[in-house]
């Protein structure tokens, strides 16, 4: 099941750029949370910022509280330990080039040490289930390498593995930008799905898709949060100047 | 259709500006085109025929004294026609073994740490330049050194210490490759592993040294190549032996020393036996920089851990 994600005056800089300034806001257990805005707006950094990836950046650091349930994830537990809970899918797909499409699911589990083959085996067919790419790779999965895939399918195998080590959150860094419409669509249907089990945020840069797929949308620019609101108020009645001008494309 | 598709392009063409002397430009360029890829196919020639030149050589001078005996026998004292070369084959084989045990492992280990955990610090720095340094130390100063640190130390010659003379020499390159090779898997795939809660050190070495083990595969067979022919660093080192050994702390035959001495040597016989023993390295070099290349490939397509 989800959790709850509170985040108290977070602030996140690349050197000595402020990258993040001044975040709060609370997203709900098993819903879909999309955050929009420019490029360069923040969103991305903020989404890494809950999972701890911004920390692997040499010169990247970030203050400030994230709740996670009961944990405070920069407190209470490891980068490690809060990766394995806080499931991410990445813009590009990404799948591990060496391994079949049977390695690259089970990948999270395996590399840190799971070996019962039984467990495995269910863990992938529930996970490409989950993901509706069962269906296409059932007869080759340690037959065929993950990059032997088509793009949405490797996004597909990534949500995979994403959810394969059975994550609260699941974080998503626009995940259909690199994808064709039919391939998107699938993405956006399975979004849909997994938030019966996961918190999801979602970055975009697609406002249809924010408003297809989100109960709640976060407005960011120039690393504030400008306006976070039920995604219907968000696009039809903003409180801020700015966010009615960038979601009717006044500005960019 | 077609033609719907015809009528629609065709009105754009004739408004472009015609290029000026068309034709012969036309005949210039393919000219340099036929120019530029005969000067390539030239420089292919050039760079594959000295390997043909002498990989023919070695045949004509070395394959008719190869016989049954070059690869069962050791060396028949002087005087004595026949005798083979078998303890300097078996013995070139535990010397590079022991310099691949420790060269390969030392030279990948210091190539992870280079890209996956060094970057912008000060000791990778040192490392790189060190690496940089190694790799143009000639043969025969390696020799020394190994002599000096390890011959002096135990107080007799060795197997182990020729390993130990070509396991450095191995080290830059394996270093370096594996620097080059690591540098090129995509952040992404790092990424990916580390957002699936992989600690580092494990996303490392299973995933980033993983996806570019071809190439580094291809690092330690170019490194094993070069070690394989050394004869300057084995001089002071494993010294060489006209009899059986298979005690690493004892004096060991080896192919290139074999060759060296009987090159130097004032008989017929010995001379030919010379050559056929280089033509033996050579094929050894190439079987073995083959098999590795077949086994390794096998166990990277097939994509299984």
């Amino acid at each position: 099941m989800g959790v709850d994600i509170l985040v108290e005056s977070l602030n996140a800089w690349y050197g000595t750029t402020h990258t993040l300034q001044d975040i709060n806001l609370r997203i709900p257990a098993n819903h879909a949370t999309a955050l929009i805005g420019p490029s360069g707006c923040g969103k991305s950094t903020f989404v890494r910022c809950l999972n701890r990836m911004h920390e692997t950046n040499p010169d990247a650091r970030a203050t400030g509280m994230v709740r996670m349930g009961e944990i405070d994830i920069y407190k209470d537990a490891s980068p490690v330990e809060i990766r394995r809970r806080v499931g991410m899918v990445f813009q590009r797909p990404n799948p591990f080039p060496t391994m079949s499409i049977y390695d690259n699911v089970i990948s999270g589990l395996k590399l840190n040490g799971f070996r019962n083959r039984r467990i495995l085996d269910e863990t992938v067919e529930r996970s490409l289930k989950q993901a509706a790419l069962w269906e296409e790779v059932k007869d080759d999965l340690k037959k065929k390498s993950g990059a032997s895939l088509s793009g949405g399918q490797q996004q597909r195998l990534c949500i995979a593995r994403a959810v394969a080590v059975d994550p609260e959150v699941l974080l998503m860094d626009e995940p259909a930008s690199a994808l064709d419409p039919v391939s998107t669509s699938k993405i956006e249907d399975l979004i849909f799905h997994l938030k019966a089990q996961y918190t999801i945020v979602i970055v975009t840069h697609n406002m249809q898709q924010a408003a297809r797929v989100a109960e709640n949308t976060g407005f960011f620019l120039s690393g504030k949060m400008v306006e976070f609101d039920s995604t219907h108020k968000i696009f039809t009645n903003p409180r801020d100047k700015r966010t009615e001008d960038y979601i009717t494309g006044r500005f960019g | 259709m077609t033609s719907a598709s015809v009528t629609n392009t065709t009105p754009a063409t004739p408004q472009r500006p015609p290029l000026r002397h068309s034709r012969s430009n036309g005949m210039r360029r393919s000219f340099m085109d036929a120019f530029v890829v005969g000067l390539a196919t030239l420089a292919t020639l050039l760079v594959i025929a000295p390997l043909v030149a002498i990989l023919g050589y070695l045949l004509y001078k070395g394959a008719s004294s190869l016989n049954l005996a070059f690869f069962t026998h050791i060396p028949a004292p002087v005087g004595e026609p026949g005798g083979g070369m078998a303890n300097s084959i078996v013995g070139s084989g535990i010397v590079l073994l022991l310099a691949s045990f420790m060269g390969v492992p030392v030279g990948i280990a210091a190539g992870v740490y280079l890209a996956e955990f060094g970057r912008g610090k000060a000791l990778a720095a040192a490392v790189r330049f060190t690496a940089d340094v190694l790799n143009g130390v000639p043969s025969i100063v390696m020799g020394i050194s190994v002599y000096a640190l390890v011959v002096l130390k135990q107080k007799h010659f060795s197997a182990l210490a020729g390993g130990i003379a070509l396991a450095i020499m191995m080290v830059p390159t394996i270093t370096r490759t594996t620097e080059e090779m690591l540098l090129i898997v995509p952040n992404a795939v790092r990424e990916a592993a580390l957002g699936l809660g992989v600690p580092k050190w494990r996303t490392a070495l299973s995933i980033s040294l993983r996806t570019a083990s071809p190439g580094i595969i291809t690092g330690c067979m170019l490194a094993f190549a070069r070690v394989a022919g050394e004869t300057a660093p084995l001089l002071f080192t494993a010294f060489g032996n006209q009899f059986w050994n298979f005690h690493l702390n004892e004096p060991i035959a080896a192919l290139p020393l074999q060759i060296f001495i009987y090159a130097i040597s004032p008989y017929d016989e010995w001379h030919r036996l010379a050559w056929a023993g280089a033509l033996v390295l050579i094929l050894l070099i190439m079987v073995s920089v083959t098999l590795v290349r077949i086994f390794a490939g096998r166990g990277i397509l097939k994509g299984n851990s």
